[in-house]
């Protein structure tokens, strides 16, 4: 049963188009992650998911019992509004105090549940964003380059923190990552976007095809190459396909 | 007791500054300040157009704030900055309305009345708007208290657990005008705002959640109506200025209060 169904979805800007014909949807407990250089519409793509962005053109349908966790790239909180963590995960939905004090416990900051949400360091606030995304035992849980800003083994513990999460709510994932690693390891499925879906498919499907060879190329040199390269738009789509 | 003109002011006083304290709030966290400032310069040309079809002011103000609002969220985003947008939109109300007054030669109206209020004028009636006005905004602000601060914190976490983020900000809106519309006999267009905007910011450095801010706020702003009116009456000045100069003591003292606390 898919939780979210989009067919030819075309996503705009006012009059600029940032993604066209997309055809995408997402199954119970499926791992998908979102990959393509810098504007290749990728956070808009998410948007469009939770419903922030209505597609100019095509459909995008949700299951009726669809209840979605979304982690940003970035909450800027003004320096205006007091906020402490605890209240925070009370925004929108009031949550025990219970249920509040084990979700920190399980993401690590217990002991800032009653610190203003602007003192956290950047590890501090990404946690404390996915355990209030987790409250409400999303069935979809949507990552923005969750962690971005975090070091090497402070992203690793918030991969490890994902697949945790998965395997006890059994939910379903879409993000958008950086991470090679990541992408290869944990998905069942990339879809690699550049105003289009470029291609998509099963990592090792995708690993296999000599178009994505092209792009990521071997070893460390593959991490550079899923920023930097460049689609021309006008290579033929003979690899693998899952749509 | 409603027969003397300084109960009706104390009670105008606390109304509309009980309102426009929490909402306030939300102007300062979502850095609509300007905004405010705006809605409240646009509605003295809703006092020219309810005086010219002999209409209640009220209902002039409310209907042009509402317009004004309503504008401004809607051409947003759409090529001008909102700040040069707001600009434009509010000066040229403001000048319309003060030329609609200018034009009327049949009408004697006190200008200066609703550029700084005239709170002591307030009638049995007004007050009794005042209050129902205040009345509706506390308990709109109470009934979606959750739901405005989710949008206020980001419009996306909201629509991403359900909520219209677009009718939350229409909400504010009407508030908005609503306000505005009750506060204009009290502190007059060039003053509103900083009813708006004075409490709140002189709640912030005690404050430690959303709530506290927005009760504080509350009890400054009817502080400040309440001292401002004494104030007025005792040194015989314009009561308006007046209540927004105590907001403005309050705001100091706190502020400093905030900064030794940050250095202890």
């Amino acid at each position: 049963m898919s939780l979210i169904t989009a067919k030819k979805m075309t996503l705009s800007h006012g009059t600029k188009t940032v993604l066209r014909d997309v055809d995408f949807n997402i199954e119970t407990g499926e791992i998908v992650t979102i990959v393509g250089p810098n504007g290749s519409g990728k956070s808009t793509f998410l948007r469009a998911m939770i419903g922030a962005i209505t597609p100019s053109s095509g459909t995008v349908t949700r299951s009726a019992d669809l209840r979605i966790g979304y982690v940003p790239q970035k909450l800027h909180i003004d320096a205006a509004l007091p906020l402490t963590v605890r209240r925070f995960l009370n925004i929108p939905k009031r949550v025990k105090a219970r249920v509040a004090s084990q979700a920190l416990e399980a993401a690590g900051v217990s002991e800032q549940a009653d610190a203003q949400m602007a003192h956290l360091s950047g590890g501090q606030f990404q946690r404390v964003l996915l355990a209030r995304a987790l409250l409400n035992r999303p069935n979809l849980l949507i990552l923005d380059e969750a962690t971005q800003g975090l070091d090497q083994p402070g992203s690793a513990a918030f991969y490890r923190q994902i697949e945790d999460v998965r395997r006890d709510l059994g939910c379903a994932v879409v993000m958008v990552s950086h991470d090679l690693h990541v992408v290869m390891s944990a998905s069942d499925r990339v879809l690699c976007l550049n105003g289009h879906v470029c291609c998509e498919g099963t990592p090792d499907v995708v690993a296999i095809a000599p178009e994505y060879r092209a792009l990521f190329g071997s070893g460390t040199q593959g991490t550079l190459a899923l920023y930097r390269h460049q689609h021309t738009h006008d290579h033929h789509h003979d690899h693998d396909h899952s749509h | 007791m409603l027969d003397d003109f300084m109960v009706r002011a104390a009670l105008a006083g606390v109304g509309v500054a009980a309102a426009a304290a929490p909402l306030g709030c939300f102007v300062v966290w979502r850095r609509m300040a300007y905004f405010g400032d705006a809605t409240a310069h646009a509605a003295l040309l809703g006092v020219a157009l309810a005086l010219a079809f002999d209409g209640p002011i009220m209902l002039g103000v409310l209907a042009i704030s509402l317009l004004v609002a309503i504008m401004v969220s809607t051409l947003s985003g759409r090529g001008l900055a909102e700040d040069t947008l707001l600009g434009v939109l509010a000066h040229t109300m403001l000048a319309l309305g003060l030329l609609a007054v200018s034009l009327m030669s049949g009408v004697r109206m006190d200008l200066m009345a609703y550029l700084i209020g005239d709170i002591l004028a307030v009638s049995k009636s007004d007050a009794a708007l005042i209050w129902a006005g205040a009345a509706g905004v506390i308990n709109l602000l109470i009934w979606r208290w959750q739901a405005l601060l989710s949008v206020t914190l980001s419009p996306d976490l909201a629509t991403a657990s359900g909520i219209n983020a677009r009718r939350e900000q229409l909400i504010l809106t009407l508030a908005l005008a609503v306000v505005v519309a009750v506060t204009i006999k009290v502190v007059g267009a060039l003053l509103i705002s900083a009813l708006l905007i004075i409490p709140a910011a002189a709640a912030r450095p005690l404050a430690r959640t959303p709530e506290t801010m927005a009760l504080l706020a509350a009890c400054i702003g009817v502080f400040s109506a309440l001292g401002g009116l004494n104030a007025a009456f005792r040194w015989d000045t314009q009561t308006g200025p007046t209540i927004v100069s105590i907001a403005a003591a309050v705001f100091v003292l706190t502020t400093l209060v905030g900064i030794v606390r940050n250095r202890a």
